[in-house]
């Protein structure tokens, strides 16, 4: 009796210290993530400037849907993340798994120049890509030079050039990371089973989507998530690649959202309702995500 | 293999190795030259680098700026370790269905964009009088779902049998982690740290936000003050970007492996 009294306080000593040990970190997420998200959802029924706040029923809603610079920048958004994610995803898988052959030579040296631009900055390398790209930069020269172009191209205050460019940035500076989740999912993976599959005479295509694909599903699904999400905050390359131009031609919502809350006159109520719009597609894309990674199971 | 497939995987990696460098050797090319020559298409290293280093100190504060990068960075790194691994280890050691679910609610947080958080927490701290603090900047990203999920998986591993016999050994709970925890999981603390000292350093829109006074200003808000005249002077402006991307680059060749190996045991 009274040694399993002893245990059941050891138990509970065990389960307070447990309490304690994670206190700080949820308490920290609970006060710097759901409270000011449950503050921007008061504040996005709220109108006015500064710190004159009245409510306003939904017509912070209602306005967003008229607002045609935030239509625009959903659109720039939605069109980054439906070009870029697919296309990045891809070409790590495939480098991964190029990588990941034994015979491969330099194998260490490609994997390491392929993850460098991992190493930069995002103002850093939008500001590269800006000057890559601008008027008297180095593509402009070179294009000229083969004669491909004739005079400079304006990249950046051209509407689809300019987003193309930001695409062609965010591949370049994303694809090595996801490569590295997937080169490190391909190491659990017995090797034993693609020498089986060669033996078996299956072709490195067919073991790329017959094996490969499938034994890395729950990667692809978190890098996905990731990006999916990722790309929905773009923000660094817009300010700094393009600063959201021409004409807010490649804009995207969290660029428009620090503009309507710092920029300009702050209007706090109409953000937050912009910002709470982006937190309900961010949930939807990841439940989908998720239903759609459940399935091919 | 055929020989001809083989050839075309090579060219493959090194055509996709050179684009992934290319812009990185121009930025460091540009850095050395004059800004005429970098327009005029000169790839090779210069000799204009100590005349960019000084026009680059003349027209912008680095040191300061640098300064401040390093101190918010190396202080919500430390903290943000200490805070998140003790999370990820108490919801895995002493796990219930309560800490489950707690952590379950945790991992939503994953999903809240911070433009959602960002007005909020501005009102809330500049209320604080936290606007132009170091703990204006750390308080938001020290605990993090992605990292208390990384701590919790890796303390999975941790073996049982061991913490059991310290206990009988009579070692203390916080002893057992910084003693024993702590030193068996240096590769998920090294992956831990690249990841955070590098959004640290790098993090840009919410030091644009709280950030309004000069003297408190980041490497990168710095980089992209330099962009905002009306003509670039390409060779200064890369100086600046080596500059900013040279502390990311040192802890991330240092901790390299460290970091594949961390992020192989968080995917498992």
């Amino acid at each position: 009796m009274s040694n399993s009294s002893k245990k059941l306080t050891l138990d509970k000593k065990q389960n307070l210290t447990g309490w304690i040990f994670l206190a700080p970190g949820a308490l920290l997420i609970f006060f710097m993530s759901f409270v000011p998200m449950f503050r921007a959802l008061i504040l996005s029924f709220k109108s006015g400037t500064g710190a004159a706040l009245n409510w306003c029923g939904i017509s912070n809603y209602t306005r967003m849907f008229q607002d045609s610079v935030f239509i625009q920048s959903i659109k720039n958004t939605f069109f980054y993340l439906i070009i870029q994610v697919p296309l990045m995803l891809i070409f790590a898988l495939i480098l991964a798994s190029i990588l990941n052959n034994k015979d491969l030579r330099f194998k260490g040296l490609f994997r390491t120049m392929i993850f460098l631009p991992c190493a930069t900055s995002l103002v850093a390398y939008a500001v590269i890509f800006r000057s890559l790209f601008a008027n008297n930069g180095i593509i402009n020269l070179i294009l000229v030079k083969l004669g491909i172009l004739s005079q400079p191209y304006a990249f950046l205050t051209n509407t689809w050039s300019a987003r193309i460019v930001i695409i062609i940035a965010l591949l370049w500076r994303w694809t090595g990371y996801n490569m590295v989740f997937y080169l490190s999912a391909l190491q659990n993976i017995e090797y034993s089973v693609y020498e089986a599959a060669k033996i078996d005479g299956a072709s490195p295509i067919q073991t790329f989507f017959k094996i490969t694909v499938p034994l890395l599903k729950p990667t692809i699904l978190l890098t996905a998530i990731m990006s999916t999400n990722g790309t929905l905050q773009l923000f660094d390359e817009s300010v700094n690649l393009t600063d959201g131009g021409p004409a807010n031609a490649s804009i995207t919502m969290s660029h428009y959202i620090y503009n309507i809350s710092f920029k300009y006159v702050p209007k706090f109520g109409y953000a937050a309702a912009m910002s709470f719009l982006i937190l309900i597609l961010v949930a939807i894309l990841a439940f989908l995500q998720m239903k759609v990674g459940d399935k091919r199971d | 293999m055929t020989k001809g497939k083989k050839f075309l995987m090579y060219l493959f990696l090194i055509i996709v190795s050179f684009i992934s460098v290319f812009p990185l050797y121009w930025m460091i090319s540009a850095s050395t030259n004059k800004s005429a020559e970098v327009i005029s298409g000169r790839l090779i290293p210069g000799t204009y680098f100590i005349e960019n280093f000084k026009n680059l100190m003349a027209s912008q504060n680095i040191s300061r700026a640098l300064g401040n990068s390093f101190k918010y960075a190396i202080i919500l790194t430390l903290i943000s370790l200490v805070v998140s691994s003790l999370a990820g280890y108490g919801f895995e050691i002493f796990h219930d269905k309560a800490k489950d679910m707690v952590m379950s609610i945790i991992l939503l947080a994953m999903m809240v964009p911070f433009v959602a958080t960002m007005i909020p927490l501005f009102q809330m701290f500049s209320k604080a009088g936290w606007l132009n603090t170091t703990i204006g900047f750390i308080l938001p990203t020290i605990s993090t779902p992605f990292l208390i999920m990384m701590f919790r998986q890796s303390a999975r591993s941790f073996p049982h049998d061991i913490m059991e016999a310290a206990r009988i050994d009579g070692l203390s709970e916080i002893r057992i982690f910084f003693q024993m925890f702590i030193p068996t999981m240096r590769s998920t603390y090294a992956a831990a740290m690249t990841i955070t000292f590098m959004n640290a350093w790098n993090s840009y829109l919410w030091p644009k936000v709280i950030m309004t006074d000069a003297n408190s200003q980041t490497m990168p808000m710095v980089v992209a003050n330099l962009t905002q005249g009306y003509v670039t002077d390409y060779g200064m402006l890369m100086l600046a970007v080596l500059i900013c991307t040279l502390p990311t680059a040192i802890v991330f060749f240092c901790l390299q492996n460290a970091f594949a190996e961390g992020i192989t045991g968080a995917v498992k």
